[in-house]
């Protein structure tokens, strides 16, 4: 009796969590895999329709696998950056702080009270042509009189870098905060030497952090369009810029679903592998 | 009972040891101390008197304020903790939870690039009774096991120290009796010199050669934990290690040489005879000390089995009676209530009942004098 109650209850307990997925992630989910699908003879006027026109993807593949590439490759560069910065920052915050950890953890946390768009549109101005970085760059004759910053990958990667960063260094926070100290006296205590300490104490213990803050920044930076749109020029397009065109002024919906449903998949595959390689499967 | 002697070879000596912290706390104040190769070390005392942090500085994750630590003829004051021939067994065990039992025990070979690691991790198995748990994860294990794998950790590398700090606090009772006789066998074992830190008297009165009971950044005395008990300096230690009766008296004379000199001291109108070897003040004003075990409670009337004087009208307050022994509480006439530990031999053919009055008595080689200077409730624990 009691063991089919509780049983019950957790039913219950997941209920809200399942219609909200099936309301916001299933059904959504099964309209783009179907628009992906359509005939892309089809259009706003005579209606579209599922045809199972896999030939879709080979051309979304074809035709903007260098966008694709760019993006995962940006995505990559941008998130490295911000694990060296995140690791270091966290360290600091966990370890060294003292009493201004909690001030720190705000600070990291602040930029959320603005809008992501408004901060990318600061970043423009600080990077503008005529703004003081690049000025005082040209001054430093540490660029020439016509290099720019903006519409570069620099600034694109540099902006994925700065948007996604909190969300590198919570994880890796938590994770190194968790960590008891006594383990690394532990380790000065078993011949281990600071720099062994590192690699096989706190780094390895600290890997959880840095899996979830590595897919925490990898996979919205791949799929992110603003930075690029903002901060990069025509050269610089992602694949986020590519299928919002498409789906947004091109009317291709059957092309941009194939280029959402073919980075879904790469990105998930990819991270399956990562995860997998990293020894941290709990995590999924 | 052994010697407690400053001994050769590779002995660890701290010289003029002195730590105070930024806060302006010292912990441990200009510390002496010699503890022999190979002996069973306890340093002793309540929590915040100095002891971890006097065995943090000898494994080199504390620094000196002022002094020396040496081992032998090397002076490790400077030394880095990787570098020093020195292993912790830390208090909650401090086991990398990523690594195996096996890869926790060979941790420090590896670093060490020792040759044969795995068969020595087997061996330290072997002799921890760990071998089955090997390729297991620390989260896996009780406390007892865990308890063993940071043992096991830090005895694999031969370390010329080996210091414990609180290791069998985590542990319940009955396991920490068994861990105490399981330490001691392997310290005679291994013969590495351990250095025990607890707050436990009967934990490190079980195991030690030699006891420092420290108290306040200093050790108060040392010695071996028959010494300690028998003959303490202070009330700290009279009341620290074990209970103590303390009575306040006046000293009336000092008589005899040699082995036979005596100080006779008045308590409330009886005059008690002190071994001079158990006195341990040359003022006037002194405290009477004496073990509640060593107190014989008769009525009044009957004879004691004992040679010295014995001091008539106590009244029996109290009787708790736990089986193997009585525990009496008997008010002086001077009002102080003083407790009595009785074997239930059978001799008496039960107890004796609250209210009576009754002879007390013990044989004078068993007291002890201290200054009354000091505070007389000095180093008294609540019972855990």
């Amino acid at each position: 009796m009691i063991a089919t109650a509780r049983k019950r209850t957790g039913y219950l307990l997941i209920l809200p969590a399942a219609v909200w997925l099936a309301i916001f992630f299933v059904v959504p989910f099964y309209s783009l895999l179907a628009t992906s699908l359509y005939d892309p003879e089809g259009s706003v006027l005579t209606g579209y329709d599922v045809t199972w026109h896999l030939a879709n993807y080979w051309d979304a593949l074809s035709e903007y696998g260098t966008v694709m590439l760019r993006s995962l490759w940006y995505g990559a560069i941008a998130t490295f950056f911000c694990l060296i910065l995140g690791y270091l920052l966290s360290y600091a915050i966990a370890f060294k702080a003292g009493r201004w950890k909690t001030v720190m953890l705000v600070l990291v946390i602040a930029p959320f009270f603005t809008s992501f768009l408004i901060r990318t549109l600061a970043w423009k101005m600080i990077l503008a042509d005529d703004g003081f970085v690049v000025n005082t760059l040209q001054a430093l004759h540490l660029m020439g009189d016509d290099g720019r910053l903006l519409a570069t990958p620099v600034a694109v990667v540099a902006g994925l870098t700065y948007n996604f960063l909190p969300f590198m260094i919570l994880p890796l926070y938590t994770s190194l905060e968790k960590m008891d100290p006594k383990l690394n006296e532990a380790a000065a205590d078993l011949y281990a030497n600071p720099f062994t300490r590192f690699w096989k104490v706190t780094w390895p213990l600290s890997l959880p952090g840095v899996v979830g803050g590595t897919l925490l920044t990898f996979i919205p930076a791949t799929g992110d369009y603003i930075n690029a749109e903002l901060l990069g020029s025509p050269n610089e397009r992602m694949v986020g810029n590519v299928i919002q065109s498409l789906f947004t002024t091109q009317g291709n919906y059957a092309l941009a679903g194939a280029l959402s449903v073919s980075l879904m998949v790469i990105i998930v595959a990819m991270v399956l592998v990562y995860v997998r390689k990293a020894g941290t499967e709990e995590l999924l | 009972m052994s010697q407690v002697s400053s001994g050769t070879g590779r002995d660890l000596r701290l010289t003029g040891l002195h730590k105070t912290y930024p806060n302006g706390f010292t912990a441990v104040h200009d510390l002496d101390l010699v503890v022999p190769q190979g002996s069973f070390f306890a340093l002793l005392g309540p929590s915040g008197c100095g002891k971890t942090t006097t065995l943090r500085m000898v494994a080199g994750l504390e620094t000196p304020t002022k002094g020396t630590i040496s081992i032998g003829d090397t002076d490790i004051t400077e030394t880095k903790p990787y570098n020093r021939p020195v292993n912790t067994v830390f208090q909650n065990y401090a086991l990398f939870p990523h690594l195996s039992i096996a890869e926790n025990v060979e941790f420090g070979l590896k670093r060490r690039k020792v040759y044969d690691s795995g068969k020595q991790v087997q061996e330290i198995l072997a002799l921890t009774e760990l071998v089955e748990q090997g390729p297991k994860r620390p989260g896996q294990l009780s406390g007892g096991q865990q308890q063993r794998v940071a043992l096991a950790r830090a005895i694999v590398n031969r370390p010329e120290v080996l210091l414990l700090d609180e290791p069998l606090g985590a542990l319940d009772l009955k396991l920490r009796r068994a861990m105490q006789v399981e330490l001691k066998r392997i310290q005679e074992e291994v013969g590495i010199t351990f250095v025990h830190v607890t707050h436990d008297q009967e934990e490190a009165m079980s195991m030690a050669d030699t006891v420092a009971v420290m108290n306040q950044g200093v050790i108060e005395q040392m010695g071996s934990p028959y010494d300690l008990y028998t003959n303490p300096h202070t009330t700290f230690v009279a009341n620290f290690l074990g209970r103590s009766n303390l009575i306040r008296a006046t000293v009336v004379g000092r008589e005899g040489t040699g082995d036979d000199a005596v100080v006779k001291a008045d308590m409330h109108g009886t005059v008690a005879t002190v071994k001079a070897s158990k006195v341990h003040t040359d003022a006037k004003d002194v405290l009477l000390g004496i073990r509640p075990e060593k107190v014989l409670i008769q009525p009044e009337g009957t004879a004691i089995d004992a040679p010295g004087s014995s001091i008539s009208g106590g009244v029996v307050v109290d009787a708790s009676y736990l089986g193997v022994s009585t525990d009496y509480t008997v008010r002086m006439p001077w009002g102080q209530e003083i407790i009595c530990f009785e074997q239930n031999t059978g001799r008496r053919g039960g107890l004796i009942p609250v209210g009576t009055t009754v002879d007390v008595s013990w044989r004078p080689e068993f007291a002890f004098l201290l200054d009354a200077s000091q505070d007389v409730d000095a180093g008294i624990v609540e019972e855990d």
